[in-house]
C-alpha cells in the first residue's frame, strides 16, 4: 500500500526564505528570480526525497517544477490557500439490503486535490458514494472506519480488533461485510477471520485495490463494487478476498482467505487460489455473482472466537541456514513455529536438530512447502520421516500463511501440543483438502 | 484578415532505444499482436467532487478500450500494471539539449505529473509529462518565436478502430518519449506560422534523437481572435495544411460572433428544449432515414427553436454551417447520427408539404428533426442541441477540435480544465545535475540557419540548401558528403536526395531501405565507376524493383559501368572521323547520343582536348 506523503522536508535556507517574504505552504506567490524573471505558482509541501534546496511550485499550467532556493530573488505573496471544503450535496443513501463496509487502510479511497496536486485518503460515506454511486443500487450501505494502516502494520493484536468489529456489525444486522484492506497482507487478515469465525450470518469479503483510486484506470471500482454485491447475495458466508480474476477489467474472483495467496507485486490479478479454485465470481458489467464452488458454509448463526497469539513465527528454511535461527525462537519464548521447507517439507541436518530442540521444549512445529502448490509429505524421503519422528507436525497443502494464522489462533486457545496438532490437521475453513484437483495448479492440467 | 493570435503545441517522437518510462522498445509493428486486455476507465474525483469536464465527457460514453499488446515489445508498465521505471536518461537529455538550442531556462528538478485523459489513448488514464524548461526564444532568419515551454512526455497507445462500444488501442506507440514544444502566442501570418511549426521540428530532428516518417511529429493549434475564445485544434495532420485551418477557425470564430449579434439583434433568449413528436407528420415521407427509423418503431422529435431561421444553415467554414455544429455535439454525445434543420430542408428525401406540416404542428418556423430508437436518447440530444445553441449567445465556445482533411475543423471535445493534473507519485524527482546539462550540450541541434549556411558554404544554391533542411534526410545528405564529398558534389548528393529520393522514396513494399541503394549508387559514381546520369537511370531501376536487386548488379545488367578513358578515346576519334569535324560541340552530342550514361562529358572534353593537340 502506498499513501503519498508529502513531508515539509525542505532545508532550513529554504524555510527561512519562505518566512522572510512570509510565505507558508500552497502561498499563492509570485517569485521574482535574481535574473529578473518572473514565475507565478502555488508553494508546495516537497516529498521525502529529492534536494530540499529545490523549492516545488504548481506552475499556472498545473505542472509541478523545481526551483533551486539560490535563484530566488523575492517572493510576493499573492493569496494564502484555504483547503477546500466539500459542500456538495448530499448523496442520497442505498437501497436494499445493509452492507457494512469497514475501513483498515489502503489506497482504495484516495483522492486527489488538484489545486496543490496531492492524493489523501477520504473516509466519509458520502465521499463513498459520491465516488462510486452504482453501490447505492446494490446495497445500503455503513462505513466504519477502523484503522487507517499500511497493511504491512496488520498484525494478530489487530485482528482481533477487526474481529470484534465485524462481529459487532453482524449482531447489529449486517446482512454482508466488506473489509477495505490493503493488498499486501489482507490474505493473512482474511484467513484469520476464517477461524475466528467458526459460523457467520454473512460473508467476510475483503478487497483492495493495486492500482489507486485516484487514477482512473484504478481497479478499486469494481472490486469495491463486486464485493458489496457478493457480500449482500452471496450464499457463503465465509471470509473471503475479493479482486480482479485477470488483468482485464470486468471479472472478479472470489478466493477463499485461507487459499489465497498475493502472487504479484503489482498485477490487478495478484491473488490466486493456492491448491483450490475460487469459491466464487462477479460479472461486474451484468451484475451477477456467479458461485462455483460446491459445499461451503451457509449464512447461519454467529459464531465468533477471536483471539491471537503474537508469539508464532513463520520462518523460511535456505540452504545453509544455522540452526540458531530456531533456537533463538526457542530461547525467547516463542509459543509455536511454522517452518516452510523445502519440496515435501524438509530442512538440513543442523535445522532438524534444532526443530527437535524445540518440540522437546514443548513448541508445536508445523511443516509447510515452500513450492507453494502441492503439499507437504514427511514418508517419501528419509529427512522426512525423520522430522515426521521428531513430532513435527505436516501443514497438509495449507498455504505457509495460512499455517501460520491457524497456528497463531489455535494457541491462543489451548498451549496443550497434542491438541494444537489434533487441531493443525482438522480441516476448519476449507483450508485442508485431501484431494488436489490437477487444474489448481499455476500451469493448470497440461 | 482579422487578427488572430496563433500559439504552437509540436511533439516530435524521439528515436531513443528504449521508451519513456519502461525499457520496451519505441518501434511500431504492424504484424498481428500476440494478446489483448480489456479495461474500462472512471474519471478520478477531486476533493470538491469536481470532475474535469473532458474526463466526464469520455466517461459518459461508457466505452470499453480494447488493448493489443507483444509479448517481446510490451511489458507490464504499458499495460498499467506495473509502476513506472525511472525516466529515460537519453530521452531527458536531447529535451534539455533542445531547451538550450532554444534558450529556455532548465528547471532545477523536473517533476514528472499525470495528466488525466480518459480517452482509453492511455492505459493508466493519464499521459505522464514532466516540464522541463520555460520562457526561451527561439530565432529562424529574422522570425522570433517566444518558447513559453519545453515538456517531455510519453505518446499514447495507437488508436487502430473501433467496433460498437470498444475501442481498440495498440499498445506499441503508448511510451514513446516526445518532445513538445509550447510557443507563446503570435500574431504572423498563417504561412509564417507554417514555417515556424517546420523549424521547431527539424531543429528538434538536428539532435539526431528523432524519429522521422509519418506521424512522427504531430502539431496543435491555439487559435484565437479579438472576442473569441482559445480553440485547440488537434492533429493537423500536414504541416501545408496549417494555413488554412488557422484561416477557417479565424472564420469560424468571427461568423460565430455574427452569429451572437445577430441573436441579439433579433433579440431572442436562451432556449429550452421543448420537444415535440412529430413521427405522425413524416409518417409516409420518403426521406430513408427518418422512414427507416420510424418502421422499426421508433420516432421523430421535433425541437422548437423559433426566431433561427437563417442561423442554422448559416455558414462558418466552407461547407460547415452552424447546423454542423450541432450535429457534431450529437454525434460526440449520443448514438445518433446527426440532425436535419429547418434551413436545409426541403432536401433529404423530406418534402416541402412534410415541412408545412411539421411548422403547423410546431407552430414555429425554424426547428431541429432527431430521429431515433429511443425517446430518452432524442431527449438527450435535444438538450446536447440546446446547450450548443444557448453558448452561441456568448460567442465562441473554448474548445478542443480536430482538424478534418480539407482544413475546416469538428467539435472533438469540451477544453480540459486545469485541473487536471497531479504528481506521478511513484517516481522520484530528477535534480537537473551540471552532468546532465553538460551531457545535453553535447547533444545541442545545430540551428537551422547555421545549417543552411553551412550548405551554401558547400556550393549549394540556397534554395537547394532549404530543399535539404526541409527533407527528413539531411542527416544522411550530411553523412553522406562527409564521407563522399570530396569525389561526389555535395550539391549533386544533396539533390539526389530532394529530387530522385522524391520518386523512389515513398514506395511501399521495399526489401531494403531506399537509402541504402542511394548510398550505393554515391559510391559508385565517387569510385569512378558509373556516370552522373547512370545514376538516375539506376535508380530508377532499383526503385521498380522494391530494392531487391543491388544497385551494381543493376548497373552490370544494364550494362551502365563508366567506360575507360582509353574506350572514351577511341570513340571520340572514331566520331571526329566519321563526323569529319573535331567541333566539341558537334563531337559532344554524337558521343552523348550513342553512349548516353556510360561516358562522362568531361572525359568527353579531355579526350578531344588531347586528340586536337596530339594532331
Amino acid at each position: 500500500m502506498r499513501v503519498p506523503a508529502f513531508f515539509v522536508s525542505y532545508s532550513n535556507k529554504v524555510n527561512a526564505k519562505l518566512k522572510e517574504f512570509g510565505a507558508v505552504m500552497f502561498s499563492k506567490v509570485r517569485i521574482r528570480m535574481k535574473d529578473g524573471e518572473v514565475m507565478d505558482g502555488i508553494i508546495l509541501p516537497r516529498p521525502d526525497v529529492g534536494d530540499p534546496d529545490v523549492v516545488i511550485i504548481k506552475h499556472e499550467n498545473g505542472y509541478n517544477v523545481g526551483i533551486h532556493v539560490d535563484g530566488i530573488g523575492e517572493i510576493e505573496v499573492l493569496q494564502i490557500y484555504s483547503p477546500p471544503a466539500w459542500t456538495g450535496p448530499k448523496p442520497s443513501p442505498g437501497n436494499g439490503p445493509r452492507a457494512t463496509l469497514i475501513a483498515t487502510g489502503g489506497t482504495i479511497m484516495s483522492k486527489v486535490d488538484y489545486a496543490t496536486g496531492a492524493v489523501y485518503p477520504s473516509f466519509s460515506l458520502d465521499e463513498l458514494y459520491e465516488m462510486y454511486p452504482e453501490l447505492r443500487s446494490i446495497a445500503s450501505v455503513e462505513l466504519i472506519n477502523l484503522f487507517s494502516i499500511f497493511s504491512e502494520d496488520m498484525n494478530p493484536r489487530l485482528w482481533t480488533e477487526m474481529g470484534d468489529a465485524i462481529n459487532k456489525a453482524m449482531q447489529d444486522g449486517a446482512e454482508g461485510i466488506v473489509v477495505l484492506h490493503g493488498t499486501d497482507t489482507m490474505h493473512y487478515s482474511a484467513a484469520a477471520m476464517s477461524f475466528a469465525f467458526r459460523s457467520a450470518a454473512a460473508p467476510i469479503v475483503f478487497t483492495g485495490s493495486q492500482r489507486s483510486s485516484d487514477r482512473p484506470s484504478s481497479d478499486s471500482f469494481e472490486n469495491i463494487y463486486a464485493s458489496v454485491l457478493a457480500s449482500v447475495k452471496a450464499p457463503f458466508a465465509e471470509s473471503v478476498v475479493s479482486m480482479h480474476a485477470s488483468s482485464s477489467d470486468g471479472l472478479v474472483a472470489i478466493h477463499r482467505g485461507v487459499r489465497a495467496r498475493k502472487m504479484h507485486s503489482s498485477r490487478r490479478d495478484a491473488f490466486i487460489s493456492i491448491n483450490a479454485k475460487p469459491i466464487a465470481f462477479v460479472d461486474v458489467s451484468k451484475g451477477e455473482l456467479r458461485v462455483a464452488a460446491a459445499s461451503f458454509k451457509q449464512r447461519g448463526d454467529t459464531i465468533y472466537e477471536g483471539g491471537f497469539d503474537d508469539r508464532v513465527a513463520l520462518i523460511k528454511y535456505y540452504p545453509g541456514m544455522s540452526g540458531e535461527v530456531i533456537d533463538y525462537l526457542v530461547d525467547r519464548d516463542y509459543h509455536g513455529i511454522v517452518v516452510e521447507g523445502t519440496g515435501f517439507g524438509h530442512v538440513s541436518e543442523p535445522v532438524r536438530d534444532a526443530l527437535g530442540r524445540a518440540v522437546e521444549a514443548g513448541l508445536p512445529v508445523v511443516v509447510s512447502t515452500q513450492t507453494i502448490y502441492g503439499r507437504v509429505n514427511l514418508n517419501v524421503y528419509r529427512r522426512g520421516v525423520e522430522l515426521g519422528k521428531l513430532g513435527v507436525i505436516p501443514g497438509g497443502d495449507m498455504n505457509s500463511e495460512t499455517a501460520y494464522v491457524k497456528l497463531s489462533w489455535i494457541l491462543a486457545r489451548t498451549r496443550d501440543v497434542e491438541e494444537v496438532r489434533r487441531l493443525v490437521v482438522t480441516p476448519m475453513a476449507f483450508e485442508l483438502s485431501e484431494r488436489t484437483e490437477p487444474i489448481n495448479y499455476c500451469l493448470g492440467v497440461s | 484578415m482579422v487578427k488572430h493570435r496563433v500559439g504552437l503545441e509540436i511533439h516530435v517522437q524521439l528515436d531513443t532505444e528504449s521508451k519513456l518510462f519502461c525499457r520496451c522498445p519505441t518501434a511500431l509493428r504492424n504484424d498481428d499482436p500476440h494478446f489483448t486486455i480489456k479495461r474500462r476507465l472512471r474519471p478520478s474525483m477531486s476533493e470538491l467532487g469536481q470532475v474535469d469536464p473532458a474526463a466526464l465527457w469520455e466517461f459518459r460514453k461508457n466505452r470499453v478500450y480494447v488493448y493489443e499488446g507483444y509479448n517481446d515489445s510490451t511489458c507490464l508498465v504499458e499495460l498499467d500494471e506495473e509502476p513506472p521505471h525511472d525516466i529515460n536518461e537519453e530521452a531527458l537529455s536531447a529535451a534539455l539539449a533542445v531547451s538550450m538550442r532554444f534558450n529556455a531556462k532548465p528547471f532545477d528538478e523536473i517533476i514528472v505529473m499525470r495528466k488525466v485523459v480518459i480517452d482509453g489513448s492511455n492505459t493508466s488514464g493519464f499521459q505522464r509529462t514532466a516540464l522541463v524548461a520555460r520562457n526561451g526564444l527561439a530565432t529562424f532568419m529574422d522570425l522570433k518565436v517566444p518558447i513559453w515551454t519545453i515538456a517531455l512526455e510519453e505518446d499514447a497507445a495507437r488508436r487502430m478502430g473501433e467496433n460498437g462500444r470498444e475501442v481498440v488501442y495498440r499498445l506499441d506507440r503508448l511510451g514513446i518519449p516526445l518532445i513538445e514544444i509550447s510557443t507563446g502566442p503570435m500574431e504572423y501570418p498563417p504561412n509564417t506560422i507554417m514555417d515556424i511549426a517546420f523549424y521547431l521540428g527539424q531543429t528538434v530532428r538536428n539532435t539526431g534523437k528523432a524519429k522521422r516518417g509519418l506521424g512522427s511529429i504531430r502539431q496543435d493549434l491555439n487559435i484565437s481572435i479579438e472576442g473569441g475564445a482559445k480553440v485547440e485544434v488537434k492533429g493537423v495532420p500536414e504541416l501545408s495544411l496549417i494555413p488554412k485551418v488557422i484561416q477557417y477557425e479565424v472564420d469560424r470564430q468571427v461568423n460565430l460572433l455574427r452569429i451572437r449579434d445577430e441573436l441579439n439583434r433579433r433579440g431572442l433568449k436562451p432556449y429550452s428544449p421543448d420537444l415535440m413528436d412529430v413521427t405522425s407528420e413524416l409518417a409516409s415521407t420518403k426521406s430513408n432515414l427518418i422512414r427507416s427509423v420510424i418502421k422499426q418503431g421508433g420516432k421523430v422529435m421535433a425541437i422548437k427553436l423559433p426566431g433561427l431561421s437563417g442561423i442554422l444553415g448559416f455558414e462558418l467554414q466552407p461547407k460547415r454551417r452552424f447546423g454542423s455544429e450541432l450535429a457534431d455535439r450529437v454525434r460526440s454525445w449520443t448514438e445518433l447520427g446527426g440532425l436535419l434543420h429547418s434551413d436545409e430542408l426541403p432536401n433529404y428525401g423530406v418534402t416541402s408539404e412534410e415541412v408545412e406540416r411539421v411548422r403547423s404542428r410546431l407552430g414555429v418556423d425554424s426547428f431541429i428533426l432527431l430521429s431515433g430508437a429511443e425517446e430518452s436518447e432524442l431527449v438527450e440530444a435535444a438538450t446536447v442541441v440546446v446547450d450548443r445553441i444557448n453558448e452561441a449567445f456568448k460567442g465562441v465556445p473554448e474548445e478542443t477540435r480536430a482538424a478534418n482533411d480539407d482544413g475546416t475543423t469538428k467539435f472533438l471535445r469540451p477544453r480540459p480544465g486545469s485541473a487536471r493534473m497531479y504528481p506521478e507519485t511513484d517516481l522520484r524527482p530528477v535534480r537537473v545535475t551540471k552532468a546532465l546539462l553538460e551531457r545535453a550540450a553535447s547533444l545541442m541541434p545545430e540551428p537551422i540557419d547555421e545549417q543552411i549556411r553551412r550548405y551554401v558554404g558547400m556550393g549549394m544554391s540556397r534554395e537547394l540548401a532549404m530543399q535539404v533542411v526541409r527533407s527528413p534526410y539531411s542527416r544522411d545528405v550530411d553523412r553522406l558528403i562527409s564521407i563522399y564529398g570530396g569525389k561526389a558534389s555535395p550539391t549533386l548528393i544533396a539533390s539526389l536526395f530532394v529530387n530522385t529520393l522524391k520518386y523512389i522514396g515513398r514506395e511501399e513494399g521495399w526489401s531494403v531501405n531506399p537509402i541504402m541503394g542511394m548510398e550505393e549508387a554515391i559510391k559508385l559514381y565517387a569510385d569512378g565507376k558509373i556516370t552522373r546520369e547512370a545514376i538516375g537511370e539506376a535508380l530508377e531501376e532499383y526503385a521498380k524493383r522494391r530494392g531487391s536487386t543491388k544497385v551494381e548488379d543493376i548497373v552490370r545488367e544494364k550494362g551502365l559501368f563508366k567506360l575507360p578513358l582509353e574506350d572514351v578515346e577511341r570513340i571520340v576519334s572514331d566520331a571526329v572521323s566519321k563526323l569529319g569535324t573535331s567541333s566539341e560541340a558537334a563531337i559532344m552530342q554524337e558521343v552523348m547520343r550513342r553512349y548516353r550514361g556510360r561516358v562522362d562529358a568531361r572525359d568527353v572534353s579531355a579526350a578531344l582536348r588531347r586528340l586536337n593537340s596530339s594532331s
